[in-house]
């Protein structure tokens, strides 16, 4: 499977990252290489395989729903671009 | 205090050679020396170094010491630290200094480590060269043109120049192993779970493994000792009971069954790298192990499934970064989302966009299957082919990378180049076994790592099998030259 020019721009879209004309070139060259080394798995039957997604077989744990950390909030609040009132400020998306 | 190991620095502090102060001093002037040709370092704050120190000099004073307080430990700038700037090496988070403590922090504090600094690495962990970082190269300083490895380049060269006795770093497809091997020093990558991940910032969650970085395998079982231990608020991390890993250091390898893998001996391993690892063999034979031929068949298959599951993740992961709550944010922008895709344009470097578009393409509807659970699929392949290695032995050995340091500059066009530096390491990532890289040689003045891959949960195996092999070599005691 190759990428083409058009599905750079839509997962560049998906991906909420602003490719420029100029870097088009350069990002496709250099997508097309990536995938055709990952396309190596193609040539291996894994039917019958499991997929794996956690190097040891472990469940998720559950734990009680108790405030364990001290508040943080104005500290966190301080570090945003730009907050006002305790609100992270963004620009106006509902009219 | 140049060349001490861990032990012998917490020994003269007991007896009161010198102080913890004293001891951050001279590290922080080596610092402030050699970090401008080497850049190893991305925040140093004295200030808060030496405060660390002189609290670490009370409890040493009122006789409430354990064996790491008062040493100043070098931390990679993928950890949380309270009030410390945290870049991950990225213009993302340039102004990010952090609000709280990650738990490899929090527990180095409460062991009285001090803080020596951040240290520079690849972008968001992204590299095996420290060439993608937002703050500049590091330099290797056994040749200042040659590259330290990645992403744990500056933690790499903290150790090797001993700017900082031992350091922290983080391993996803080898960014510990292999700028050990690349720098001449021991490092280990832990069982996956064994450290806490909370604070670290994530890149791939199903990989990313801290551990330490130190002239001496004993050294990192010191180190081990106090990162370890089960932590809720990482739900990845193992509940089992902590162990103990500096204690069965000097235990015996007689009879000990060490597995080659034919696949790590194949095309594109170095041949003079290749003699070095077959007279690193030669020498665990003298001291009574067993070489035994193993294979590893699926292992070609690791890179291809690590580029699929490491970005994905990370396109995930990286998310978050979208010039709202922290971090980076465009200055001009018309709405929304025109700043969401400005902020990240211009806040990410070439290779994590390269490596969210690669993610964001793998996990999009109709290539799911294709790519994303076939590569999970392979994991599962090379995951077995490790269970049905380790019923023949005890622990496999290899290269930790297929060359010496490289240029700088020598692979930076060309992704698929660096990404085979990883082919010895990442198929343990993928697995989640424990691995480390020892020194075991020079090529051209430039050092070589051996690799020790233990199986789940053996980091006590195989820092005994270093440290054995550390007893009756001296690799690992050699510093490069004018570094003064």
């Amino acid at each position: 499977m190759s990428i083409t020019k058009e599905e750079i721009i839509k997962i560049a879209h998906l991906a909420r990252i602003n490719v420029s004309q100029e870097e088009i070139q350069q990002v496709e060259k250099k997508l097309v290489g990536i995938l055709a080394l990952i396309d190596k798995m193609q040539e291996v039957d894994t039917d019958s395989i499991e997929p794996m997604s956690h190097a040891l077989n472990i469940t998720q744990p559950l734990r009680e729903d108790k405030v364990t950390e001290k508040d943080i909030r104005d500290k966190s609040l301080s570090l945003a671009p730009h907050s006002e009132q305790s609100l992270f400020i963004v620009p106006q998306v509902i009219e | 205090m140049l060349n001490l190991s861990l032990k012998e620095i917490s020994q003269a502090l007991e007896e009161k050679k010198f102080t913890s102060v004293e001891l951050t001093k001279f590290f922080l002037n080596r610092v402030k020396k050699h970090n401008p040709s080497l850049n190893a370092f991305i925040t140093v704050d004295e200030g808060k170094s030496l405060a660390m120190a002189e609290n670490a000099d009370q409890l040493i004073q009122s006789g409430k010491k354990s064996i790491l307080t008062g040493i100043p430990i070098a931390q990679k700038d993928i950890f949380c630290a309270d009030g410390w700037k945290t870049t991950c090496g990225s213009k993302m988070l340039d102004n990010f200094i952090s609000p709280y403590d990650s738990t490899v922090i929090h527990k180095f504090n409460n062991a009285g480590a001090v803080n020596l600094g951040k240290t520079n690495m690849d972008e968001f962990a992204m590299g095996s060269s420290n060439e993608t970082s937002y703050f500049g190269p590091v330099k290797n300083p056994w040749n200042l043109n040659c590259v330290p490895g990645g992403s744990s380049g500056g933690s790499a060269v903290a150790v090797a120049a001993r700017l900082a006795p031992a350091a922290t770093g983080t391993d996803t497809g080898g960014s510990i192993r292999q700028p050990a091997s690349l720098c001449g020093f021991t490092g280990l990558k832990p069982t996956y779970g064994l450290v806490s991940r909370y604070g670290m910032i994530a890149f791939a969650s199903s990989l990313d493994q801290a551990g330490p970085m130190a002239i001496s395998a004993e050294d990192c079982a010191l180190m081990l000792d106090v990162m370890t231990g089960h932590d809720e608020k990482d739900s990845t991390s193992l509940n089992r009971k902590k162990e103990n890993y500096s204690n069965s250091l000097d235990k015996e390898i007689k009879g000990l069954r060490i597995g080659i893998p034919k696949e790590f001996f194949e095309d594109g391993l170095d041949s003079d790298v290749q003699k070095l690892i077959e007279a690193a063999l030669k020498q665990y034979e003298k001291l009574g192990a067993k070489i035994v031929d193993i294979s590893l068949p699926n292992n070609y298959l690791a890179i291809p499934a690590y580029y699929v599951i490491a970005p994905a993740e990370a396109s995930s992961n990286l998310s978050r970064y979208d010039g709202v709550r922290y971090g980076y944010r465009t200055k001009e922008y018309d709405d929304l989302m025109d700043m969401y895709f400005k902020t990240r344009q211009e806040g990410f470097g070439d290779e994590v966009k390269r490596r969210i578009l690669i993610g964001t393409y793998v996990l999009s509807a109709g290539y799911f299957d294709a790519y994303y659970l076939k590569a999970q699929k392979i994991r599962r392949l090379i995951s077995n082919d490790f269970k049905v290695a380790y019923e023949k032995c005890d622990v496999i050995m290899g290269p930790s990378a297929p060359s010496v340091a490289f240029k700088s500059g020598e692979k930076q066009e060309d992704p698929l180049a660096m990404y085979l530096q990883d082919i010895f390491t990442i198929s343990t990532n993928l697995a989640g076994l424990p691995a480390m890289s020892i020194p075991a040689g020079f090529v051209n003045n430039l050092p070589v790592g051996l690799q020790l891959i233990g199986n789940h949960f053996e980091e006590s195996k195989i820092l005994n099998v270093a440290h054995i092999y550390q007893q009756n070599t001296d690799w690992h005691l050699h510093s490069p030259k004018g570094i003064d």
